[in-house]
């Protein structure tokens, strides 16, 4: 039998202090970044924020700068540049405050067909929103955020008690804080299919807090002499190795899909692969010391096994 | 016994239906099918996203408040053709504001008799005030209404014309809330165009230049594009009331050779617009020089043979949304109802308008609030590397998992095997469009399909661990995940189900594979393994490769 862990006998809520430190700083930035995303301070893709995105992809190498100076030397400033160079593509985006009548998209493939004339490009994609379905999509993505938490709780706190739902729902929230903080602070741009992964992994995440909580129940059930704490400390160390072998199995999907996965897929990638580390660590530093922080005490959990 | 049959049976079926219904998306071994036996296969199957296969996504807003603008210019110029008609003369008829028409009528005396005409002849406009010789008629309420809604049903139809006539296949054409239309064109080559084709006004007007004027202002003959602007405001003062100064293209911008219009100064007042035409074709003329040929209908036909009887000897310029395509002299009376428009055109550009022109003119400018255009390359890049990272990412997990389960992991494989074909066959019986969301939708799928299998196989290990005998393991094994499985699925389920309710583009996209593949996990993990395991456990094993 071929194993990871064997059996395990850690004493994962002693070291919940030190977790809670950890994810309380993780949470911060989190909020930060959802603060500045609010005073639209953050990098927000322009499918959120309104603007232009260009793709080009050059016959021959074409310099960030040299891309810069002509595009500025033709009144488009405040440009974002960003180039692949393995397929010599340059990726050229422009927010804009106003409507895109003044198509700018279209300027800005005049530019290249000009100033770079010997160098023959095609346009790979170009996108053009306008802020106010920027901001529809923000409520929308804000919406179905909402509903599915409620959700969740709702289901959780029926399958098992009201303190699992809310320890769930905290840990899952955690990880898209976390999750949106690190992309905050590595100044990545916060799309359309960023927030797909973000949602993703509250489902991931949320799978591992129930595995965990499920055999807490299971435990509950069985040891009933037993404290809380040495409960909840033997549930996870049961589920230990499933967890590990998932996240393992998970991660060799996801890596390979981060480096290979082509410049669309890599953001998306990114954010699950952090996003699972994470939801594996909430899994069991998050969600099960919050059944013990829970007011009230550890006397009543679950009516001690109903 | 009889129920390891039963549920064999369903697993067997169910794989036959998956591979049935995902023919028709695996063009190799569809188009290998003779013709005689294609009507046996679903004519349909998965789609691709505009992501994976390039193309166009727009979004356009009807400007309404100018559809009624347009509106009532027209009826200004019916009004100015009234008194003509009637002899009555005027100063100046035109829209002031948005919704009012002022006349100034030449004689005190007539303006009681003109306001009478009026209110006979335009029944949807009312008199707003009378002051000496000024009249103001001003469009009543309900009709502004119905202008404005009506304004985006035609836009609706003119484009569905257009793009009818310009053929792409599958396209999606559809109204989204108020005043928003929602337009889908897959796989199109050339995006700019096709825009260009869905948004220009098509509003074609026949103008007569001001000729004496013309040469008194002195216009420069030839100026770069870039210049049209600057040169518009210099001569700004000079420009006599009643006409304008407009943009003849002399040289486009084809070959790199930079681009070139003639200012001319034309009329205000259209004397003829395009919606009186019948049809519009491409043709050549005998310097096989390409040109469009318009036919008007009867109304048109007498109205332009009136015209051009009128004015022999002077130029007319052909108007399309503001530019000035040709300026030929009318040589003599046309009676026949036909026109010739030339220009620098290319053959696809002669085509595009003649598209446009039997299409009909859209009711108001369109305004593009969203517009994602992806190109065929790029398409082709994603789904490369997208499919192919995600089959290698797959091998792994297979292999991963016979490592580490062994033959157990061989029938986790083969669920997972199962799990993908029945995806797929549900995704093509569905005719889903397939995007990169969708494909992330996948994987996100496999693993917790994997995830499930490892929660089985972790339980099954933990009861042999204990010294169970190994088919009350498995057996229990089975039992203690299954409510496991079921709450993280259903919990996932939920938050894809919100996705799908309230999500939009992408995220939809990513929904629906998401929810589908979980659907589908449940029965692989839960009844397609099992049945397996319980086919095993008949032999009555001593020990279990996991």
């Amino acid at each position: 039998m071929l194993e990871i862990v064997g059996k395990t006998n850690i004493d994962f809520m002693g070291k919940r202090q030190i977790a809670f430190g950890l994810s309380g700083v993780l949470v911060l930035i989190g909020l930060i970044a959802m603060i500045q995303i609010g005073r639209g301070a953050a990098n927000l893709g322009i499918d959120f924020a309104g603007g232009t995105a260009v793709q080009l992809k050059f016959e021959n190498a074409i310099g960030i700068e040299e891309a810069r100076r002509a595009l500025g030397k033709h009144g488009l400033h405040d440009a974002e540049l960003q180039e692949f160079t393995r397929d010599n593509k340059l990726l050229i985006r422009m927010k804009t405050e106003g409507t895109i009548e003044q198509n700018i998209a279209e300027q800005i493939v005049q530019v290249f067909a000009t100033e770079f004339s010997g160098n023959t490009f095609v346009v790979d994609s170009s996108t053009e929103i306008g802020p106010t379905i920027g901001y529809r999509l923000q409520q929308d993505a804000l919406l179905a955020i909402t509903i599915s938490l409620i959700g969740i709780i709702m289901y959780v706190a029926t399958r098992f008690e009201l303190r699992f739902g809310v320890a769930a729902a905290i840990a899952t929230f955690h990880d898209v804080l976390a999750v949106l903080g690190i992309y905050f602070i590595l100044d990545k741009e916060i799309t359309l299919l960023v927030v797909t992964a973000l949602l993703t992994l509250a489902g991931y995440s949320l799978t591992d807090s129930v595995v965990v909580f499920d055999r807490i129940r299971e435990n509950l059930r069985s040891r009933r002499r037993d404290s809380i704490a040495v409960i909840i400390n033997k549930g996870i160390n049961q589920v230990l190795s499933r967890t590990l072998v998932t996240t393992l199995t998970v991660v060799l999907v996801l890596v390979p899909l981060t480096m290979f996965g082509g410049e669309v897929l890599q953001d998306f990638s990114l954010a699950l692969l952090l996003g699972v580390m994470i939801g594996t660590y909430s899994s069991v530093f998050v969600a099960s010391p919050l059944l013990l922080a829970w007011p009230g005490g550890e006397g009543r959990l679950l009516s001690r096994g109903r | 016994m009889k129920k390891i049959r039963g549920r064999l049976l369903l697993v067997l079926f169910l794989s036959v239906i998956s591979l049935y219904l995902f023919i028709p998306s695996w063009p190799s071994v569809y188009n290998g099918i003779p013709d005689g036996f294609k009507w046996l296969i679903p004519p349909r199957g998965v789609s691709l996203g505009l992501d994976l296969q390039g193309g166009i996504h727009l979004v356009l807003e009807v400007e309404k408040d100018r559809a009624v603008e347009i509106a009532v210019d027209r009826a200004a110029k019916a009004m100015q053709d009234l008194l003509t008609d009637k002899d009555i003369a005027y100063e100046t008829i035109e829209r002031v504001g948005g919704v009012q028409v002022q006349l100034d009528v030449s004689e005190e005396g007539k303006v009681e008799e003109v306001a009478e005409l009026i209110r006979d002849s335009f029944s949807s406009y009312f008199q707003a005030s009378q002051e000496g010789r000024t009249l103001v008629f001003e469009l009543i309420a309900p009709e502004v209404e119905r202008i404005k809604n009506s304004a985006i049903n035609q836009a609706l139809e003119t484009i569905r014309n257009r793009i009818d006539q310009f053929g792409v296949t599958e396209p999606l054409l559809q109204r989204q809330g108020r005043t928003e239309i929602v337009i889908q064109l897959p796989g199109v080559k050339d995006p700019e165009r096709a825009k260009n084709l869905i948004q220009d006004t098509a509003l074609l007007e026949f103008k007569m230049v001001d000729e004496d004027n013309e040469t008194k202002l002195g216009l420069p003959l030839q100026v770069k594009r870039s210049e049209e602007q600057a040169v518009r405001e210099k001569f700004a003062d000079q420009v006599p009331e009643g006409s304008e100064i407009l943009f003849e293209s002399i040289q486009n911008g084809e070959d790199g050779m930079p681009e070139f219009s003639q200012p001319r100064l034309i009329r205000q007042g259209a004397v003829l617009t395009g919606d009186v035409l019948r049809d519009a074709r491409v043709n050549y003329d005998d310097f096989s020089e390409i040109y469009v040929g318009v036919t008007f209908d009867s109304k048109g036909a007498s109205e332009f043979g009136k015209i051009t009887k009128a004015n022999v000897g002077k130029f007319m310029a052909i108007v399309l949304d503001g530019t000035v395509y040709s300026v030929p002299r009318i040589n003599e009376p046309i009676l026949g109802g036909r026109a010739q428009i030339t220009g620098n055109f290319t053959t696809d550009e002669a085509n595009d308008l003649a598209i446009v022109l039997r299409a009909g003119a859209l009711p108001a400018p369109m305004k593009t609030v969203q517009d994602l255009t992806v190109g065929p390359s790029l398409g082709r890049d994603s789904i490369e590397k997208g499919l192919k990272t995600t089959m290698i990412a797959g091998i792994i997990v297979l292999i991963f998992m016979v490592i580490y389960y062994r033959l157990s992991g061989v029938i986790a494989d083969a669920a997972l095997v199962l799990n993908l074909l029945c995806l797929l066959g549900a995704l093509s019986g569905l005719n889903a469009t397939l995007t990169l969301p969708g494909i992330a939708g996948i994987i996100l799928t496999i693993g917790m399909g994997v995830d499930s299998n490892i929660l089985i196989f972790e339980r099954i290990r933990e009861e042999l661990r204990q010294g169970r005998p190994v088919r009350l393991a498995v057996d229990a094994g089975y039992e203690k995940a299954f409510l496991t499985i079921v709450d993280s699925h259903v919990t996932t389920l939920i938050t894809g189900l919100a996705l799908f309710v309230f999500g939009t583009g992408p995220i939809k996209g990513f929904a629906v594979t998401l929810c589908l593949g979980i659907a589908i996990n449940l029965f692989t993990a839960l009844i397609g393994t099992k049945v397996v395991f319980d086919l095993i456990n008949r032999r009555k094993l001593e020990r279990l490769s996991i």
